[in-house]
């Protein structure tokens, strides 16, 4: 188990309070200036060194990403976002940093922006979370009020300003560019890359989007050394990772923890063990609803990071892990999961949209046992015709996980489906025809 | 996609009253000049806060005209998010989440209780016409699950007897407290925490 003293979110779970008082006392705010005089590069350099990857999902390189900003500020203003549409099913960690650590996440705006040279901050909060959001409102305004962001933020001589832009519910404007389309007052339809946001994003201008996980491990890597980072986890998948465990586990709970932890560990340790003990498990969604799910016989020995769970075909996302044990209706499960994506389908691509819906019906009809046996291999075609012909990721996202029921559970499928409406004896008949037309007597 | 419907009730005139024009005036400062157009959805919360939680058509060609954008480039806007209500849903809005992980924890007898408490089917004014009851997509909650969301507030760790209590004083115009229903602190483990216990302790 990581030792608390590695642990960035001290307050995870509001014990000592928000403000900014109690967050300097935590080491928040407390030599921000020094860390600025070490230079843009020296920051980057140093993000690269600890290997930090995005915590929103796709886990790209941060120092990277950073990188891919303009050296030098054309015509055009640089602009930083901040992604705290926290939509993804399982997954509720950005919620507790922005209600508890919102003095983390300010602090790393500041850096991030001086990093990229921005001037101009938007944290895009999805909708839902409006009190959160009042509560880091409040944050900025205490921030505000102390000169620690405004002009000559913190004593380092760059101005920034934070403005807060509420979502209203799309789980869509998640996705970065659907993002940038939302605060520019539109629909959140995605945008074709590229070009990629990091030259021509928001407003057309230079942009860097992060998310807020993302950017609030900043300041502490900057003050410990990427060296330290890079110390936790292993290679490429490094530092601490806030794990959110859901689902059928005696005590749910957000945890921050060492990544590549073993999943059992969490799960046992943490989260107080599956209900019904571990035999009971059924699956594992290991990263959010968009993951392909993992069997119990898998869950034995995973370790929690990105690259380990790319080798068993799914993939850590957010770290939102949804436990489902035998009690329930796997099947059913992601039925409603493939209802989840049929909602959110923001209807620019065919492919998506028509999809989507036509994977929630199958699934509730597999889910009753009205499929018919032919209906399973055409499940996974349809979620290969969506899987890769989107404009954004939404298509992998909604197909993956219906793909991994397929994979993992096709027999409970089979046995539950038996209903066959083609005549198998006459091979020359034409594919799927129903038995009723063939009655000789009709 | 899901399908969206303006009411057919409605009004013939909309415009900001001064505390919600003071609020629009503030949002429209915190983006680019010639940008206002990023502020419509600030604006669309606003004219659905005023107008007793949902937004008129009345109220979009009014915040068209007020960040000088065409009209149907507002109503795009309204009916794609899904959280700006277009028809009359009562003074308290009650959502409940019933996507996965919420679904695995029970969230069908929150669906229950509403359906007992409030109306048989969703978004219809209850007896009393103050709410209406919808199911949502997650609401990002997880590790609270299974819960709903009144209006702004989160109610999270319920079951059918709990949920049956917030809604009997909503039903008496009381605002039950926000937050877990089980006692518990935020998303700690319940008595089963083994991280930070210095900072508990102190």
């Amino acid at each position: 188990m990581l030792k608390d003293k590695d642990r960035i979110f001290q307050n995870l779970y509001n014990d000592k309070g928000s403000d900014v008082i109690s967050s300097q006392q935590r080491g928040d705010w407390v030599n921000t200036k020094e860390i600025t005089e070490k230079g843009r590069d020296w920051i980057i350099e140093e993000i690269k060194t600890s290997q930090l990857r995005g915590r929103g999902g796709a886990g790209f390189p941060t120092g990277l990403k950073w990188s891919f900003a303009p050296k030098q500020v054309g015509s055009r203003p640089h602009y930083l976002v901040i992604n705290g549409d926290e939509s993804e099913p399982g997954t509720c960690k950005d919620r507790d940093i922005l209600r508890f650590e919102p003095h983390k996440l300010i602090e790393g705006c500041l850096i991030a922006s001086y990093a990229v040279q921005a001037h101009v901050c938007y944290i895009y909060i999805r909708g839902e979370y409006f009190v959160d959001g009042q509560k880091l409102q409040t944050a900025i305004d205490e921030a505000y009020e102390k000169k620690l962001i405004g002009k000559n933020a913190a004593g380092t001589g760059w101005d920034l300003d934070i403005y807060i832009h509420y979502g209203a519910g799309a789980y869509i404007c998640g996705e970065e560019t659907a993002l940038l389309e939302s605060i520019e007052g539109k629909k959140g339809q995605p945008r074709l890359k590229p070009p990629f946001p990091a030259l021509i994003g928001l407003y057309g201008c230079p942009t860097i989007i992060n998310n807020v996980e993302t950017i609030a491990v900043v300041p502490t890597i900057l003050r410990k050394s990427g060296k330290w980072f890079a110390s936790l986890g292993r290679e490429k998948n490094t530092g601490t990772k806030i794990f959110c465990i859901s689902g059928n586990v005696n005590n749910p709970c957000n945890v921050e923890e060492e990544m590549s932890i073993p999943l059992k560990e969490l799960i046992e340790v943490h989260a107080g063990g599956v209900i019904g003990g571990w035999d009971n498990l059924q699956a594992v969604i290991p990263g959010g609803s968009s993951m392909p799910l993992i069997p119990k016989k898998t869950c034995e020995t995973l370790t929690m990071d990105f690259d380990s769970l790319v080798e068993q075909k799914s993939g850590l996302g957010t770290a939102g892990i949804v436990v489902i044990n035998n009690d329930q209706d796997i099947i059913k499960c992601m039925a409603r999961i493939a209802r989840f994506y049929k909602h959110e389908s923001c209807g620019q691509c065919t492919p998506c949209r028509e999809g989507s819906g036509w994977m929630w019906r199958m699934l509730e009809r597999m889910a009753k046992g009205e499929a018919s046996r032919d209906e399973i291999e055409m499940l996974g075609d349809v979620t290969n015709q969506i899987a890769g012909h989107t404009i954004c990721a939404f298509g992998e996202g909604s197909s993956w996980p219906v793909q991994g029921l397929l994979r993992h559970f096709k027999n409970e499928i089979k046995k539950r489906n038996k209903f066959d409406p083609i005549i198998r004896e006459n091979k020359e008949l034409p594919y799927l025809v129903d038995q009723h037309l063939l009655d000789k007597n009709a | 996609m899901s399908l969206r419907r303006p009411s057919k009730n409605q009004p013939e005139h909309f415009e900001f009253n001064s505390s919600s024009l003071n609020a629009a005036n503030t949002i429209v400062s915190k983006y680019p000049k010639g940008k206002q157009q990023s502020a419509v959805m600030a604006l669309l919360y606003i004219a659905q806060r005023q107008n007793d939680n949902w937004i008129p058509l009345a109220a979009m060609k009014y915040i068209g005209k007020f960040l000088n954008m065409p009209y149907i480039k507002v109503y795009e806007v309204a009916t794609f998010y899904s959280m700006y209500n277009l028809a009359p849903v009562g003074k308290f809005f009650i959502q409940v989440c019933t996507t996965t992980p919420c679904m695995i924890r029970g969230a069908n007898h929150l669906v229950e209780a509403c359906k007992e408490k409030i109306s048989e089917n969703e978004l219809e004014l209850s007896k009393n016409k103050s709410c209406s009851w919808m199911e949502v997509e997650c609401l990002g909650a997880c590790v609270n699950a299974p819960m709903m969301q009144i209006n702004d507030d989160y109610y999270e760790d319920l079951d059918k007897k709990k949920t049956l209590e917030i809604l009997d004083k909503i039903l008496n115009n009381e605002i039950p407290k926000p937050g877990s229903y089980r006692g518990r602190i935020n998303n700690e483990p319940e008595n089963n925490r083994k991280t930070l216990l210095d900072l508990k302790n102190a």
